[in-house]
């Protein structure tokens, strides 16, 4: 075929899009996604049943801002890498600020305890189900993020990857706090970065191959 | 002064591309024509020195981007630079181009230097198979899944079903469709 031919042929088939359209079907899906997991969490795990003592803990907002602002980095950086040359900009600093920040805070809740009970501040008493859980509810996340991206143009396959990933771990993380009954800094510093790094991980691996078009 | 006239050219392409790209996302028909010809002209200019030692890849891969650019126009934010989006689309597809380059040569290594009298006839159904994939990667996924895999794979209309997890009515459908659609767009062209 001739490239003046093909060009007849775009631009016979062109038409109009619609201001916004890729931005609104990203927000679709990152709303579905994370409805998804809260419907996955409401109906296995439901909330924590001292939901309404927990609010009045300024630790639970303290957690909440944690892995909302993680949630919202992460889904902004996914939404960047799905547009080429669109640069990150400051998206991986700030995540490495809002962790650095969680930290701080562990750092203090550590030193004011007795070296003997610290192992414990950061075992919390679900450790071991807390990383498998934000694994799990990152899912529905990860598929309707990736289904959002695959329409748009990720140029950089494995960050594409490893940040939608990321986004998907932080948004459960998110949805699970509602439920998880830990509040300490320590903990969430461990144990909801183990569970956002599960999917990020399996991110990474599979940018390659799910995002190439 | 070399350096100043060389940025003028560079900012006044930019300007150019992006009102034209702009006005022609907008639904304006002939300045997204002259969007697509221009880029065109740019496409060739930054692809040839990439494809110096394969000069006759250079208008596929001008053509492949062009479609590139077309299917994935709305991914173009209009406050960034136009120029630098269609750069990184025009490197992946160059890239993508190297990939399956490199997994063909790899699976014809058998074949040695066997004469091959219908080398012209495999030419030209090369091309023509390459037009044909060019049209249907305008095709909407529901329609375009369903060719490929009954009608090009040969599989059965259950099969492309199971595929496609659509239903056997809506292969057919898409089928139907999409073949009419392909007549189309091909009558326009010739």
């Amino acid at each position: 075929m001739k490239t003046d031919a093909l060009i007849d042929m775009l631009a016979n088939s062109a038409g109009a899009i619609e201001p916004g359209f890729a931005l609104r079907r990203f927000a679709i899906a990152a709303a579905i996604g994370t409805g998804g997991a809260a419907l996955l969490m409401a109906t296995i795990l439901g909330p924590r049943h001292d939901f309404a003592y927990a609010v009045r803990l300024p630790m639970f907002w303290v957690k909440l801002a944690f892995v909302a602002s993680l949630a919202g980095l992460g889904t902004m950086g996914a939404w960047r890498l799905s547009m080429p040359a669109r640069p990150i900009g400051s998206i991986p600093r700030a995540i490495v600020a809002v962790v650095a920040g969680i930290w701080l805070i562990a750092a203090f809740a550590l030193a004011q305890h007795a070296p003997h009970g610290r192992i414990a501040l950061v075992l919390g008493s679900t450790w071991t189900s807390c990383p498998w859980l934000i694994a799990g509810l990152s899912v529905p996340v990860f598929v309707a993020l990736a289904w959002a991206m695959k329409g748009m143009a990720p140029t950089r396959l494995r960050r594409a990857g490893a940040m939608a990933g990321f986004a998907s771990g932080a948004v459960a993380a998110f949805v699970y706090s509602i439920h998880c009954p830990e509040l300490g800094a320590p903990f969430l510093g461990t144990w909801y970065l183990a569970g956002i790094a599960v999917p990020a991980a399996v991110g990474t691996l599979l940018g390659e191959r799910l995002f190439r078009w | 002064m070399v350096r100043t006239a060389r940025q003028a050219r560079l900012d006044a392409t930019e300007a150019g591309l992006r009102d034209l790209l702009v006005a022609g996302v907008a639904g304006d028909e002939s300045a997204y024509r002259a969007f697509l010809v221009a880029l065109a002209a740019h496409l060739r200019r930054f692809l040839r020195p990439r494809l110096a030692s394969r000069p006759d890849d250079l208008e596929d891969l001008v053509q492949e981007c062009l479609l590139a650019v077309h299917n994935k126009r709305h991914t173009y934010d209009a406050s960034q630079p136009v120029t630098a989006w269609i750069h990184a689309i025009a490197r992946y597809r160059f890239i993508d181009l190297l990939r399956r380059r490199e997994g063909r040569e790899i699976a014809t290594d058998d074949l040695d230097d066997e004469v091959d009298p219908g080398a012209a006839a495999a030419h030209e159904a090369a091309d023509a198979r390459r037009d044909l994939a060019k049209l249907l990667g305008l095709l909407p996924d529901r329609q375009r899944l369903p060719i490929v895999h009954v009608k090009i794979e040969g599989r059965t209309v259950a099969e492309a079903a199971d595929l496609t997890g659509m239903s056997s009515a809506a292969v057919k459908v898409g089928i139907h469709r999409g073949l009419k659609a392909l007549a189309a767009m091909i009558r326009t062209r010739g």
